[in-house]
C-alpha cells in the first residue's frame, strides 16, 4: 500500500537522520560563553519549529473544517494538534534542561516560557476536548484552535517586545553568518525533525481516516 | 470509568502537576517579579557551588527527545494495529451481513 511504503520510508530517513545527529552536532563548534550545554539547541529549536508547524497546519485545518465542513480537514487537525503537543512536550523537557545550567533555574515565568507553555495547554485543551467532548466537540476544538494559532505569533515575538531571560529572535535567521560551523548541524537536525513529523503527521492522519472507516461500518452495521 | 471521570482525572492529574510548579515560581519570587539581572555573567565566572557538569543535562535532554519519539511511534503503530483489526473484523462482519440477506 502506497501510505504504508511512504510512511515507512519517510520514518527510515528521519530515524537515520536523527541517529547520526550526534555525529554532525560533536562535530560543532563550542559556544563561547554556555560551552557543551548550548548543544542542547540543536534539538531543542528545531522541537519549536516543527511544533508552530504543527499548530499551523492544525489552524488552517480547521478553519477549512469551520467554514467549508470538510472532514478530511478535521482528521488533518486532530494528527496535527496531537504532534504539537508532542514536539511541544520536546521543548518544553529540553528546555528547562538547557535553562539550569545556562540561567541557573529550570524555568522563569517570563513572557516567552509562560506563553510557549499556555501555547502547549490549548493544544492538550483541544485533545481532552476531542476525546470527551462529545458530538459538536469538533467544532469546539476548531475554534479553540484557531486561538492557539493566533498565540504563535505573540510566543515567537514575545522575545522582542518584553523584557526576557530568552535569547531573541535574531539567533537563528543570524546563524549561517554568525556561527556557520553550526548552522550546519542545526539544519541536519531541523531537516530531520521535519522528515520524522511528515512520517508521523501521515500516519496519524491515516489513523482517522481509519477511524472515520470504522465508526461508518458500525452505523451500516445497525442501519442494516 | 466513565468518559466523565476520565476527564476530570485527566484535569486533576494536570492540574496537580502544574499548581505547585506555579506555586514554587511564586514562593520563590514573594509573589513580586525579580528585580531585572543588571549584567551578564560568563558560566565560568559563576560561583563553584552553581556550576553544574552539563554532560547528564545534555544527555538527558537528548534521551528526552528519543523517548519521546519512539514513545509516539510506538503509540501510533500500537492504535493503527488496532483499528485495523476492528476494520477487518467489522468489514467481515458486514460482508457476512450482505451475504446473509
Amino acid at each position: 500500500m502506497p501510505g504504508h511504503r511512504t510512511f515507512a520510508g519517510l520514518t527510515l530517513a528521519g530515524l537515520v537522520m536523527f541517529a547520526a545527529a550526534p555525529l554532525w552536532i560533536a562535530g560543532a563548534p563550542y559556544e563561547s560563553t554556555m560551552g557543551l550545554i548550548q548543544k542542547i539547541f540543536y534539538f531543542h529549536v528545531p522541537g519549536w519549529i516543527v511544533m508552530f508547524l504543527a499548530v499551523a497546519i492544525c489552524g488552517v485545518a480547521s478553519a477549512v473544517h469551520l467554514f467549508r465542513h470538510k472532514p478530511a480537514a478535521d482528521r488533518l487537525a486532530v494528527a496535527a494538534a496531537e504532534l504539537a503537543v508532542v514536539f511541544g512536550l520536546i521543548g518544553l523537557a529540553t528546555g528547562p534542561l538547557w535553562a539550569r545550567k545556562a540561567w541557573g533555574v529550570w524555568w522563569q515565568w517570563d513572557a516567552r516560557l509562560t506563553m510557549a507553555l499556555i501555547l502547549e495547554l490549548i493544544f492538550c485543551a483541544y485533545l481532552l476536548l476531542r476525546r470527551y467532548g462529545g458530538p459538536g466537540s469538533d467544532k469546539l476544538a476548531a475554534g479553540l484552535a484557531l486561538f492557539g494559532m493566533a498565540n504563535v505569533p505573540f510566543v515567537y515575538i514575545s522575545v522582542n517586545v518584553w523584557r526576557t531571560i530568552h535569547p531573541t529572535t535574531s539567533v537563528v535567521p543570524q546563524l549561517a553568518v554568525s556561527a556557520p560551523g553550526m548552522f550546519g548541524p542545526f539544519v541536519w537536525c531541523s531537516v530531520a525533525f521535519l522528515v520524522l513529523f511528515a512520517a508521523l503527521l501521515a500516519a496519524r492522519t491515516r489513523l482517522e481516516e481509519q477511524r472515520a472507516e470504522v465508526e461508518r461500518l458500525y452505523l451500516a452495521l445497525e442501519e442494516g | 470509568m466513565t468518559d466523565v471521570q476520565r476527564t476530570a482525572i485527566a484535569i486533576t492529574l494536570a492540574a496537580v502537576l502544574l499548581a505547585p510548579a506555579g506555586a514554587t515560581g511564586f514562593a520563590l519570587e514573594g509573589g513580586q517579579p525579580q528585580p531585572p539581572q543588571e549584567e551578564f555573567v560568563p558560566i565560568d565566572q559563576v560561583p563553584p557551588e552553581d556550576q553544574l557538569p552539563a554532560a547528564p543535562l545534555l544527555i538527558a535532554a537528548y534521551a528526552i527527545v528519543w523517548l519521546v519519539v519512539f514513545g509516539y511511534l510506538w503509540s501510533i503503530w500500537r492504535r493503527l494495529s488496532a483499528v485495523e483489526r476492528e476494520l477487518t473484523d467489522l468489514s467481515a462482519r458486514a460482508g457476512g451481513g450482505e451475504q446473509g440477506t
